[in-house]
């Protein structure tokens, strides 16, 4: 199990860690509602938004080259979409606008999931009244993501230390028969994890 | 496809969130009502399922790579009610965990790739079931069916950007959609080998008699299709009104003896088909798309047919009781 990639930081202890789930899910929201609505040309708030944004990481602990990290791997999809937008009149000043609201929210983003623990969001979630199904769907999902990557990590060894040379149509192949297996050992697991669940009392 | 924060205006990201809230919860009603208890974990392992699949990549020619997107396989496996959960699962996950896909737009997100893509693969994969029978005619369906719910999606995805003022139709359009056809064949291509695969290992899970798989009620996939229409006419029809007239130029342009004729400005026969203007980009799109869809029915024939040998080409019902 080394595939705590996803929100590794999200267990430290900081001041911002410290703060209450709910505070920091509407705090985020808020700021991202800010981010979209406010218009470009007033620079001055973009200005102090990421001031703001770079003080909470400073507090937060969480290492500058993991948020860098993150930040140019997410970066080249929204630039995919936004360089659609300079073929148009004006078209460099919404694709600067739209690069830079994105960017910033997605470090807004970036910063709640690494200073939130999945479960408490989704405590939080299920207090406004998120229907209890999603959220027990939602809970297993994250449960279980782990597990399956490690599943299909294991899939992959075996696969590459039994083929020496394969041509794309093989690799094709066997991807792709790796990732049937993977759907079928899904709903295995999916089974006994019901009756473990039953034999537990759940409903 | 996944669009993130900052790109969508208040009412495209109001209306598309709630295009995806009335979906999204139909489909849960229908769930926690048709589907047996025992199908929940089945849900949950699903969407994570569908998360690590993403995460493989395929190797495509010149160091590229694609990844599986998996609505037609969710909704091919599961029904459609099941694979618009999973994929909204997925969708949500994505943007909170991963800040893959903004959270304004979750909204729109979820609207294209969790439920006009569910729908969309699914719905032509029932179509297709009806003139192709058989195992080999559930591969050909399927490959289909992925290939139109990937390009589907990215018309919406087009739609909203559009509407939102942010990338004009005329550039988002070709873009989008010209993208998506191509990807898509990875798409139809990597959904035929894993339903292959999975039809060889555990035939059972594809029985397309299976009740969840089935929207039992029909209100549900009423409601649902209705909110596929909407959208269609709300993000996709206010720029396809002057099609027609695209679909002119492009005849007028193709026929360029003629063109060149009534049109003093083009001298060459070869630039005839670099006229400027959005209609005719457009219009080449569309006609691109028919004559994708036809390749891709074709290709899918071919690679249904290696798949499934004629020999083994029997109904599964007349197999199960042989086994």
């Amino acid at each position: 199990m080394r595939h705590d990639f996803l929100d590794r930081y999200s267990r430290l202890k900081s001041p911002v860690h410290r703060l209450h789930t709910a505070v920091k899910l509407a705090t985020a929201i808020c700021v991202i509602v800010a981010m979209v609505a406010v218009p470009f040309s007033s620079a001055w708030f973009f200005v102090v938004a990421a001031g703001l944004l770079l003080i909470v990481s400073a507090l937060s602990a969480i290492p500058w080259s993991f948020i860098f990290k993150r930040l140019l791997l997410l970066e080249p999809l929204a630039l995919g979409i936004a360089v659609m937008a300079l073929f148009q009149p004006n078209g460099t000043m919404i694709f600067l606008s739209i690069v830079t609201k994105s960017t910033l929210c997605l470090f807004t983003v970036i910063l709640l999931s690494n200073t939130t623990p999945f479960g408490e969001l989704l405590g939080v979630l299920s207090r406004i009244g998120v229907p209890r199904i999603l959220i027990t769907i939602l809970a297993l999902m994250y449960r279980y993501l782990f597990v399956l990557i490690d599943e299909g990590e294991r899939l992959a060894r075996a696969r590459m230390s039994r083929t020496f040379s394969a041509n794309r149509v093989r690799r094709w192949q066997a991807l792709a028969s790796l990732i049937g297996q993977l759907f079928v050992r899904s709903t295995e697991r999916a089974e006994r994890i019901y009756a473990a669940m039953t034999a537990r009392g759940w409903k | 496809m996944h669009i993130p924060d900052g790109f969508l205006d208040a009412k495209t990201a109001g209306a598309t969130a709630a295009f995806s809230l009335v979906g999204l919860g139909l489909s849960l009603r229908h769930a926690s009502r048709y589907l047996p208890a025992r199908k929940i974990p089945l849900i949950g392992l699903a969407a994570a399922f569908v998360f690590v699949a993403q995460m493989l990549n395929f190797p495509v020619a010149s160091g590229t790579s694609g990844h599986l997107l998996g609505a037609t396989l969710a909704a091919v496996m599961l029904g459609p009610s099941a694979a618009i959960i999973v994929m909204s699962t997925v969708l949500i996950v994505q943007a909170l965990l991963f800040a893959d896909g903004g959270i304004l737009s979750l909204g729109a997100n979820v609207f294209n790739m969790a439920i006009v893509g569910p729908m969309a693969g699914y719905g032509s994969y029932r179509l297709m079931r009806v003139v192709f029978r058989g195992e080999y005619g559930r591969l050909v369906a399927v490959g289909v069916a992925s290939w139109f719910s990937t390009v589907v999606a990215a018309i919406f995805c087009a739609g909203e950007l559009a509407w939102s003022g942010t990338v004009p139709w005329n550039s988002a359009f070709p873009a989008m959609a010209g993208v998506h056809m191509a990807t898509g064949l990875g798409e139809a291509t990597i959904t035929m080998l894993v339903i292959a695969s999975i039809a060889r290992a555990r035939p059972e899970l594809l029985n397309d008699s299976n009740p969840a798989a089935s929207l039992r009620e029909r209100s549900t996939g009423f409601v649902l299709v209705a909110l596929l229409v909407i959208g269609l006419l709300l993000l996709v029809a206010p720029h396809a009104s002057n099609l027609p007239d695209g679909l002119e130029k492009v005849a007028s342009s193709l026929g360029f003896e003629h063109r060149a004729l009534t049109n003093p400005n083009v001298s060459a026969p070869l630039e005839a088909y670099k006229l400027p203007g959005t209609a005719s980009t457009s219009a080449a799109t569309i006609v691109a798309g028919l004559i994708g869809a036809i390749a891709v029915l074709a290709l899918s024939m071919v690679l249904a047919r290696v798949l499934v040998p004629r020999n083994r080409a029997v109904p599964p019902q007349q197999r199960e009781g042989t086994v």
